[in-house]
């Protein structure tokens, strides 16, 4: 057992001292650290460490949560001490009880020996490649506001007065660039990025050279026509609609009637084309991982399949209300967050189409490459959204002028039955959660430009 | 005021960041503390608590920034950050300046939230529940939220700099869901404060009602239009569009990296004469004011437009330097974890001489958005788009219809030199501001304000 596990024994031991009926602690280690470059040099190295417990202590049926990062005995006795005061302060919910425990399936794969062999100067380094790689592209890419390297080793422990044990140790290392080409009087971004579990497994001339085509093929973009048209979303746009839908399928916000899936459990609620599931376990997954926020083992999860909503994201609480299972949905965000329901690993289906033939099936569109404003601009209860948009013009099946400063809207609902069609090839894309998605088709959406 | 940390400790860890060279060196210690509860189907919930402390310490060698931190305040620990950052570092030792301790008011604050009960907090929610659903059984759900943040700081760097401050925020929220057979619509508001319980004295209740209202309201709604149209944006959170619009294109970083569309505009006539902006970390109890920045200096007042001229950038310390000018004190970090960066701290666009009334009455067919739910912008290209929470059609001079599912889009300087009218009607709004992975708290403000012509992205066939 890990001194992460011994700090997560003593503060449900702590908690159940100090009057609680039942406790729960997750404790998390993370080290990581960050290179930004900027022209050619190091902007910023940063070498981190954080730790931290939090603790979930039930008082019968209510229930109260406090953090901190002081482990010492003192301090994890003083955190305890406060959910368990916290615990009283809450009203009464019959459903709120902790986890049973469960056999938790080891998960290997989470972790990457490069993330500790490759020293700062060889981390570094690869950021470097990556803004080289896009300043030595084009003379028309005049500079890179950002690129960063970026990765952390978490360990997480958790405990449980229920009898709930586990940990687990997992990284993950990213790289991006925001590039920045010039040309029509104008400036243009690209973003590129990579994700893996370690350095080697980054491309960083894929990265930089992604970033510097995304920004130069904007350049001399204008407003599209307003009209109802074919619309192909690239992944990373395809990611971002995902993770909305994701959020809705939270049983929190179906049972609270917050969430346009409401009710909808078996019915039609997209084409099928779309399918959705959810797996904590996929190895590729970022956020994959052998047990959930609140220790009940991860799993795979059918969402949307064959055109039909076939289940909603549980966490024990949720569950508990429909006398059902939990998904192992429930996440955090790391010790200062209760637990609370959200995918894990998003993974829409790829189906049989290169993106050459999606597009030549848009015949007459527009193409996606990147969305703004969805935070403000979809009403996640009714799922509406209008949200503004950038890429390219589809003409003739094939991909011509760039095109910006419009918005598509419509209905989540109705978009997802307007899937005509995926592609072939899915990525994963750190936007909207963790999500695995092809590019999509969709029949027909509303662009308001010009 | 007592520092969190010694001026001894301080100045041996400046010392020890500065053993390997570097030309600047920084000690940035904190000790958070915060409660949070919220009230969901009438029923109180999430209740927590938290406590972090910790240190971050950064070196700054010609262009190249270390960072190192570390959790906790012990001696050791903040030393073993300050070697840390050093550790990457060949070059020659430099002597930090012996610090001379700089007296700081904080911002006072009457009534500590930490010495308020949690029943009385949890009671103020049942309240606001209970006002939000006497507004009628349309009223399907409401959720309201309570969080009280304290953050102590204390900076010291090698320039001999040793300051502190002791910040207090209280803030509530309140989401109301109306629905009508199958329609269904949300609204919300909030209010906050850098202030103590004594915020939520004077009838919190108000904003429970207010959220339900824009949702009953919206059940009557109309498909938001599209196109090119007028646009008069309503006073407080109506500034965020000013924050989007300029504020980000004007902070230092992006300027330098030539990633703003106001890079080389210093000077120029950027919009109509009648617009005035400023970005003010002083205004008395606002949500975006501190009196440091999170690298000691003192906030202040910077007129960045004045009468439709660019006058000003904002600026943290390393930003600053490069420019050979002095701070604007809008080094700001999310907390010990993170590197400063130059931040808004309370944007607006200070009150004008026409009248709400006024400027609509002008307006043929246009779009009045009387709130935002946020927006966004690229700073670089200029595009901006905001998710409008509150909107409705404008026709014959007239506000008509409210509108759903609205979104404004544009570039930041058309859109500038498009507005036209500033109302006398100012007030200013909370919101968290999310830049590099940093979310710090802003405010914005302004009365208000009519654009020309702007895109309004609807969902109307």
């Amino acid at each position: 057992m890990s001194d992460l596990s011994t700090v997560a024994r003593r503060a449900v031991e702590a908690a159940t001292g100090a009057g609680a009926s039942d406790a729960e602690a997750y404790v998390s280690r993370e080290s990581g650290r960050e290179v930004r470059v900027h022209g050619g040099e190091v902007e910023s190295l940063t070498a981190a460490t954080q730790s931290g417990v939090g603790v979930r202590a039930w008082a019968g049926h209510r229930v109260g949560y406090a953090y901190g990062t002081d482990l010492s005995d003192a301090g994890v006795a003083t955190i305890a001490a406060q959910a368990a005061e916290a615990a009283a302060v809450a009203d009464e919910d019959e459903f709120a009880a902790p986890p049973a425990p469960a056999e938790i399936e080891a998960l290997p794969g989470l972790g990457d020996p490069s993330t500790a062999e490759w020293d700062t100067g060889r981390v570094a380094e690869l950021a470097l490649s990556v803004e080289r790689t896009a300043l030595e592209s084009d003379p028309r890419l005049v500079g890179v506001e950002a690129a960063v390297y970026a990765d952390a080793d978490e360990q997480v422990a958790i405990a449980s007065s229920a009898g709930v044990a586990g940990e687990y140790e997992s990284s993950t290392c990213y790289a991006y660039l925001q590039a920045l080409a010039e040309g029509d009087g104008a400036r243009e971004t690209g973003l590129g990025f990579g994700l893996a579990r370690g350095p080697r497994g980054l491309d960083p001339e894929a990265i930089g050279a992604e970033g510097a085509q995304r920004a130069l093929a904007m350049i001399g973009a204008g407003k599209p026509a307003s009209r109802s048209c074919p619309v192909v979303l690239d992944e990373t746009v395809a990611a971002s609609f995902a993770g909305l839908i994701g959020g809705g399928l939270s049983a929190k916000a179906v049972q609270r009637g917050r969430s346009p899936f409401a009710g909808r459990l078996g019915e039609e609620v997209a084409s099928a084309a779309f399918a959705l599931h959810d797996d904590g376990r996929d190895p590729e997954g970022p956020a994959s991982a052998p047990f959930d926020g609140e220790g009940v083992p991860r799993r795979r999860t059918a969402l949307i399949e064959g055109g039909r909503l076939r289940s909603y994201l549980y966490d024990t609480y949720t569950a508990n209300r429909e006398g059902g299972a939990s998904t192992g949905s429930a996440a955090r965000q790391g010790y200062r967050s209760l637990p609370s329901v959200s995918a894990s690993n998003l993974m829409v289906a790829p189906g049989e189409h290169s993106l050459e033939q999606l597009l030549a099936q848009a015949g007459d569109g527009i193409y996606v490459t990147d969305v703004a404003g969805l935070h403000s601009g979809v009403n996640p209860v009714t799922g509406v959204f209008s949200v503004g948009a950038s890429g390219r013009a589809i003409r003739d099946g094939q991909l011509a002028e760039p095109v910006r400063e419009f918005t598509i809207a419509g209905e989540l609902g109705a978009m997802l039955g307007a899937v005509s069609a995926a592609g072939a090839v899915p990525r994963w894309v750190p936007f909207g959660g963790s999500v695995s998605t092809p590019p999509l088709l969709v029949a027909e959406m509303a662009i308001s430009g010009s | 005021m007592s520092e969190l940390i010694d001026q001894a400790v301080a100045e041996r860890a400046l010392a020890r960041a500065l053993a390997n060279g570097g030309h600047f060196a920084e000690v940035f210690a904190e000790r958070r503390r915060g409660q949070t509860l919220a009230i969901d189907e009438s029923r109180i919930e999430s209740v927590q608590s938290g406590a972090e402390e910790g240190a971050g310490v950064r070196v700054v060698d010609g262009n190249t920034t270390y960072f190192a931190h570390v959790d906790g305040l012990e001696p050791a620990e903040i030393e073993r950050a300050a070697d840390e950052a050093a550790a990457a570092l060949r070059a020659e030792r430099r002597e930090p300046r012996p610090l001379q301790a700089r007296e700081v008011t904080p911002l006072p604050i009457e009534h500590r939230p930490e010495d308020v009960p949690a029943q009385r907090k949890a009671e103020m929610l049942r309240e606001l529940d209970e006002r939000a659903r006497a507004k009628g059984p349309e009223i399907a759900q409401f959720t309201a939220s309570y969080a009280e943040a304290r953050r102590q700081v204390t900076v010291a760097n090698s320039d001999g700099l040793f300051s502190g401050d002791d910040r207090t925020r209280t803030r509530i929220g309140a989401q109301a869901v109306a629905r009508r057979d199958a329609t269904v619509e949300t609204g919300a508001e909030t209010l906050g404060a850098h202030r103590g319980f004594e915020l939520l004295e004077d009838d919190p209740g108000q904003i429970a009602e207010q959220a339900a209202a824009k949702a009953l309201t919206l059940l009557d709604a109309v498909p938001a239009p599209s196109g090119s149209m007028p646009v008069v944006v309503g006073g407080g959170f109506g500034g965020v569009l000013f924050h989007e619009m300029t504020g980000h294109g004007l902070e230092a970083d992006h300027i330098q990296k030539g990633a703003s569309v106001y890079v080389g505009k210093l000077g120029e006539q950027v919009a109509e004469p009648l617009l005035n902006a400023y970005d003010d970390g002083r205004l008395p109890g606002e949500w975006g004011s501190d009196a440091i920045d999170d690298e000691g200096r003192p906030t202040q007042m910077t007129q960045v437009i004045e009468d439709g001229r660019l006058t000003s950038y904002l600026y943290d310390h390393l930003t600053a330097e490069r420019d050979g000018v002095a701070s604007t004190g809008n080094g700001r970090r999310e907390s010990f974890r993170h590197l400063p960066i130059p931040r808004m701290t309370n944007t607006y666009i200070a009150p004008g001489e026409a009248t709400p009334e006024g400027m609509i009455a002008e307006v043929e067919r246009g779009f009045y958005a009387v709130s935002f739910g946020g927006g966004q912008v690229d700073p670089a290209t200029g595009d901006f788009v905001f998710g409008v929470s509150e909107g409705y059609l404008i026709e014959g001079g007239k506000v008509t219809s409210p509108c759903r599912g609205a979104t404004l889009i544009g570039n930041c300087l058309e859109a500038l030199a498009a507005i036209d009218a500033v109302g006398d009607d100012f007030f200013m709004k909370t919101g968290i501001c999310g830049k590099g992975g940093q979310k710090v708290p802003v405010g914005t403000g302004q009365g208000h304000v009519r654009v020309r012509a702007m895109t309004v992205g609807g969902t109307e066939r």
